[in-house]
């Protein structure tokens, strides 16, 4: 007999299938028509557009920004974390609210703050054109617009886990005479890391993938200033559909993969 | 005098963290806020309330609003099954309902385009119905929904969670149907947490643009969104009036996720 809290059988497997469907026609289908599209006519051509020159220019400069903004969001996030969960201070509420800000941001206006600043009519647009400099249409502006929008992803996955572990341990390393950096290193770090590379993996991923606030600051400049979902944008309104699905797919590889390692991630 | 605290690093720890959001938020972000008044304040007025301005608020508030609606019961449905059913394959769909956290933006407005065009797989029979989705009002709604889903699901998700059984077994000791016990003991634990999700995902859909841009249309009055429209004064070289916008957009943004953290609180009184 059935427990009076179940459902009963034939409403429980209703439930099943259509939790699946629905996630099937509004997530999945979306993901199997990019693959779809990329290899209607085939590998061959899917495979052509990744070798094009532009696109591997846009491959090339994706991972250098990248590898540019996750470095400075991760110091930034650990810094953030290891004020807010070990300390009490004046300001620490305000200081956590204005950390998680970036996420409620549209991404076009997170990278309009970078022109009203940086652009030729921004603030400092006069004074870096005396000297040469160029941040907007450029990769430093690329970069900034890239650190905005990932900013929060390490510090918002590390804080809580810290907050959870306390300071006891870190405190018993001090008493035992631990200076701050090994303490740091051999306490902190190890109790947080999964959670620490679980952060680095959605801030890449984000930072890989970020359309609206790279387009903005990009001036789209072809192998110069396109980033790959820049690229995909400039293939499809030129109607090659297959390229742009073929670098489009290529970035939703790298979503799975993510996906995939968090899952992995969550339950070590 | 101050009592030295056991662990060290504060100070080198607050400062790193006020540089890194200083430089990177705060400043630029202080841009937004002054930039539009060289405009004048008639001028901001003026250039907010302009017909086709007007209209692509209306698009994206409303078109959020809709698709935070429609992914309330599905991201209900689909935590529920998650949380409290054993099948094979769970796993997968409860990694598979943060794919549109994963996926990038541009990436998933190419998809629903495709799949949404009049040749598309579901846009083809939807066209047979009559039903015209990419580039229309309903695409961007279509789009706003795919991004909006998993803020549902992973706001009620934890809550369902805790909530246990054992409130449910009272009510079902006394003499509650099933249905009775779910709407009367689990949908109000739950409130608070489904109202924060419609509030997070109408305020990302709010903003949105990579996922909507492809699929809109873009058609003055019609499915233009705001964020596009920034972006169209932006091209022109429009800096105030790009920022009037953006601003706005902002603020109104913020006064939504007032509201909707004042409805959540009014939720949980009565709460246990």
């Amino acid at each position: 007999m059935r427990r009076p809290t179940e459902e009963p059988a034939w409403l429980r497997w209703l439930l099943c299938l259509l939790a699946v469907a629905v996630l099937g026609v509004f997530l999945v289908l979306p993901l199997a028509a990019v693959f779809a599209e990329a290899f209607r006519r085939g590998v061959a051509p899917a495979l052509a557009a990744l070798g094009d020159p532009d696109a591997l220019a846009a491959i090339r400069l994706t991972l250098l920004v990248a590898a540019i903004a996750v470095p400075v969001n991760l110091v930034g996030g650990v810094a953030a974390a290891w004020a807010i969960a070990k300390f009490d201070f004046p300001g620490r509420r305000l200081l956590t609210t204005l950390i998680e800000l970036p996420f409620s941001v549209s991404p076009v206006i997170s990278g309009l703050v970078y022109v009203l600043v940086f652009g030729a009519q921004g603030w400092l647009g006069p004074w870096l054109e005396e000297r040469g400099i160029q941040v907007v249409f450029a990769l430093p502006g690329l970069v900034l617009a890239t650190i905005f929008v990932t900013f929060p992803f390490v510090a918002r996955t590390v804080i809580p886990l810290m907050q959870e572990q306390g300071r006891t341990e870190e405190e018993a390393a001090a008493t035992l005479g631990a200076g701050g950096w090994r303490m740091a290193w051999h306490v902190t770090l190890p109790n947080i890391r999964w959670a620490l590379l679980s952060g680095v993996l959605l801030c890449n991923a984000r930072a890989m993938g970020e359309f609206g606030a790279v387009s903005v600051v990009s001036g789209h400049v072809r192998g110069e200033t396109n980033t790959m979902p820049l690229h995909i944008e400039i293939l499809y309104n030129e109607y090659q559909f297959v390229a742009a699905f073929a670098v489009a797919g290529l970035l939703a590889l790298l979503a799975l993969l993510t996906l995939a390692a968090k899952s992995l991630l969550e339950r070590a | 005098m101050r009592r030295r605290d056991a662990l060290p690093g504060l100070g080198l720890a607050l400062g790193v963290t006020w540089l890194w959001l200083g430089l990177i938020v705060l400043v630029p972000l202080a841009a937004l806020a002054i930039r539009p008044w060289e405009l004048g304040l008639a001028g901001v007025w003026a250039s907010v309330t302009e017909p086709r301005v007007l209209a692509s608020l209306r698009l994206s508030f409303g078109a959020a609003l809709v698709a935070a609606l429609v992914d309330l019961p599905l991201g209900l449905l689909v935590a529920w099954v998650v949380v409290r059913y054993r099948f094979p394959g769970r796993r997968v769909l409860d990694a598979a309902i943060d794919l549109p956290f994963a996926l990038p933006t541009a990436v998933a407005g190419l998809a629903l385009t495709a799949l949404y065009a009049p040749n598309g797989w579901l846009g083809a029979p939807l066209a047979a119905l009559g039903v015209k989705v990419a580039f229309t009002p309903l695409g961007v709604a279509v789009a706003l929904a795919f991004v909006g889903l998993p803020f549902i699901v992973r706001m009620v998700e934890p809550v369902l969670r805790d909530l246990g059984p054992e409130a449910e077994e009272a009510a079902a000791t006394l003499g509650a149907t099933r249905w009775q016990a779910w709407r009367l003991v689990v949908l109000p634990a739950l409130g608070p947490a489904l109202v924060a999700g419609v509030g997070l995902a109408f305020a990302r859909a709010v903003g949105e643009y990579g996922s909507v841009i492809f699929i809109a249309g873009n058609r003055p009055m019609e499915s233009e969104i705001a964020p596009l429209l920034i972006v169209a004064r932006l091209e022109q070289y429009d800096y105030a009036g790009a920022a009037a916008l953006g601003l706005a957009l902002l603020l109104l943004s913020f006064a939504l996720l007032l509201v909707f953290g004042a409805m959540q609180r009014r939720l949980r009184r009565g709460l246990p």
